[in-house]
């Protein structure tokens, strides 16, 4: 085991360096000013005052943001999971691809990037308004009611959700399925799996990496979104950003944005401190296994 | 011995390219069959055919009495064991052996004593607990095995199990899978391009070119009485002599050979050749016997004059070059005295070769494409 241990650690690490310090100033510190600036008093002209205050935590009690923050997690998590079950067969398919045509499908699955993400919001509002051509068809083939609306509700809100977020789901698992070995599922059938459970038992752990990743890649931003509610969703499908955005914007409350951001942050990072730490001891015990 | 598992004229094609092409095999109960033959030769195909990863074309895969040809290889009582293992990397090896088991729902104390079992029989019980990509090449080697035999399959098809091994590891690995086969008893469908490993192994061969199964036989058979002359260049080494014509019949099978660029040798006549009909006859290297002094005269020997081209001593034993007219023939001597006491014999050294008319056998002659495939070297070596 000694033999396949790694050389000791060299002055590599001042590689790191620039990146670390790109990191420090434009990430780690805004994020410790906005855990700050929650516990400052806020100024009624829209500043922030001096000394401390635990007023825009208490504000987090505010009766109204369960209901925005269940909602947010629901629709995210939903976003999250339908990007996941859509990206794994299209990724799977991509990667039996010969190598030739892989390269035309990934380019078409990049294709949206090269446009605006504003527009494409905008381009899905033009879509169902209640003049554009998809409610007209519908109201000509008596399916819908004139006088509803297709805009506006949360369900919009989560089908363009899942249309942003596919391509970053997709592209962690098709990386991921690139490099499966697809004789492992040769050997599970051999070994008497049905296709489905050879799918199920050695591909997707066999993935294992990518889905994480796009599990990652599509929640976080999921979770903060207001954009997208904002434009097709209306005050019905309200979601935490819309919240955040409001205080930052009209009330220019910052210590209570700050707030609901640092919440937000915690909220995402407990879970995925907790995955990061699991994860690594796992190795560890394998390794003192082998000795 | 009865036949039991076959494969019955069995064609298959990809697009333009003939993989398989009319191929029969029909492996005895309990017997190590292997399929022989260079790369591109079909014998991987032939080998998914009968995991049932390929439907045939035409023909069938006949198992026990049954007709799998329809089975999904989920369905058939048939494991493999992979070219490169496929050992599922995120399951311990204690879980890739169980996963058969698993898969048919058996019982936990069952699956245990069966893992158990098997862990005992490739020896790797201390190793249970790691991930493929802990252990060695060989002990891979032997997970793969251990995970396809638990399912307790009929037969056991073995693709090129040995291709990624060392030569060391190779060797014993083909004793731990002769072992093994003894303690298991069921068949085993071995696909290889290494004669060495196809001869030391198997109760018979088939030896496969293009498509087609060229010959099958026990292995004594395939390198002592090879029917064509691919056979015969690829299992060992073998000197033909071609473009030859029988000139002379004699009463007791014998027959007498006039050959371009060759004395006139004496040969076995195997197809009953008439006088004036074209011959390729082969005679392996071992067969030949060096001497300086001329060898005494005696019925159906042939004994030709020549000049020592080239030596390589082995030790045991030494392969001698030797100019005979238009050819090079090459000579396998057991080194049997104390060389250093004996007159030795030297580059340049005019020397006697003699055999004896049934150590050559008379061969379908090889077509070019032949010659293209026995050329290239196998990109598994």
């Amino acid at each position: 085991m000694t033999l396949n241990r790694p050389p000791k650690r060299s002055p590599e690490w001042w590689l790191t360096l620039p990146s670390l310090g790109w990191l420090a100033l434009f990430f780690l510190i805004p994020a410790a000013l906005i855990f700050l600036i929650a516990f400052r008093p806020a100024l009624p002209n829209g500043g922030i005052g001096a000394g401390w205050s635990l007023a825009a935590v208490k504000s987090l009690l505010d009766p109204s943001y369960p209901m925005v923050i269940w909602r947010t997690i629901w629709v995210s998590a939903s976003a999250t999971a339908l990007c996941l079950g859509l990206g794994v067969p299209v990724a799977y398919y991509i990667a039996r691809l010969p190598a030739a045509k892989r390269r035309w499908v990934l380019l078409l699955i990049i294709l949206p990037f090269w446009s605006n993400f504003l527009i494409r919001i905008l381009a899905w509002q033009t879509l169902l308004h209640s003049e554009g051509p998809l409610k007209q068809t519908l109201e000509l083939l008596h399916i819908m009611d004139p006088r509803t609306t297709l805009l506006y509700n949360v369900w919009v809100v989560l089908t363009v959700l899942v249309y942003t977020e596919l391509p970053f789901a997709i592209l962690p698992i098709y990386a991921a399925a690139e490099k499966f070995d697809f004789s492992l599922l040769d050997a599970a059938r051999d070994l008497g799996a049905s296709q489905f459970r050879a799918f199920w038992t050695v591909f997707l752990p066999g993935i294992k990496r990518g889905l994480l990743t796009a599990l990652l890649v599509v929640l976080i931003p999921a979770f903060g979104t207001y954009a997208i509610t904002d434009l097709v969703g209306g005050t019905q499908a309200e979601m935490i950003g819309n919240v955040i955005a409001r205080r930052v914007l009209s009330d220019k409350n910052y210590p209570q944005a700050s707030a609901l951001s640092a919440a937000l942050c915690l909220v995402i990072l407990t879970p995925m401190l907790v995955a990061l730490f699991t994860q690594r001891r796992k190795p560890k015990a394998q390794t003192s296994n082998s000795n | 011995m009865g036949d039991f598992f076959e494969l019955q004229t069995v064609t298959k094609t990809f697009g333009a390219y003939q993989a398989v092409n009319n191929a029969t095999i029909i492996i005895k109960k309990g017997e190590v069959f292997s399929l022989l033959g260079p790369s591109g030769c079909g014998k991987t195909t032939l080998l998914r055919i009968a995991a049932g990863f390929e439907q045939p074309d035409q023909g069938r895969v006949i198992l026990d009495g049954r007709d799998i040809t329809a089975l999904p290889p989920n369905e058939r009582q048939i494991n493999t064991v992979f070219q490169n293992y496929a050992l599922f990397p995120h399951l311990t090896v204690w879980d890739n052996i169980a996963f058969g088991l698993k898969i048919a729902g058996r019982s936990r104390q069952f699956i245990k004593a069966e893992v158990e079992r098997m862990l005992d029989l490739i020896d790797l019980g201390e190793h249970a607990y790691k991930k493929p990509a802990m252990i060695s090449g060989g002990q891979k080697q032997r997970v793969a095995i251990a995970r396809a035999l638990i399912n307790k399959p009929q037969v056991l098809l073995l693709d090129e199990p040995l291709g990624a091994l060392d030569l060391k590891l190779r060797q014993r690995m083909l004793l731990e899978l002769d072992r093994i086969h003894d303690e298991v008893g069921i068949s085993f469908l071995y696909v290889t391009h290494d004669q060495g490993e196809a001869m030391s192994l198997s109760d018979r061969i088939a030896v496969m070119n293009r498509g087609r199964i060229e010959q099958t036989g026990a292995p004594v058979e395939i390198y002592e009485a090879p029917k064509s002359s691919f056979v015969a260049a690829f299992i060992g080494d073998t000197n033909f002599l071609e473009s030859g014509k029988v000139v002379e019949q004699f009463p007791d099978g014998y027959c007498r050979l006039q050959l371009d660029g060759f004395p006139k040798v004496i040969c076995y006549n195997d197809n009953n050749h008439a006088v004036g009909e074209p011959v390729v006859i082969s005679v392996r290297p071992e067969k030949l016997r060096v001497s300086f002094d001329e060898p005494a005269d005696r019925q159906y020997h042939n004994k030709v004059r020549g000049q020592v081209e080239d030596i390589i001593y082995f030790g045991s034993e030494t392969k001698y070059f030797v100019r005979v007219q238009d050819y090079r023939l090459s000579v396998f001597q057991q080194n049997i005295h104390f060389l250093l006491e004996e007159r030795q014999i030297k580059w340049n050294d005019e020397v006697w070769i003699s055999w004896h008319g049934n150590d050559s056998y008379m061969l379908q002659r090889y077509t070019p494409e032949d010659e293209r495939l026995l050329a290239v070297p196998d990109p598994m070596i």
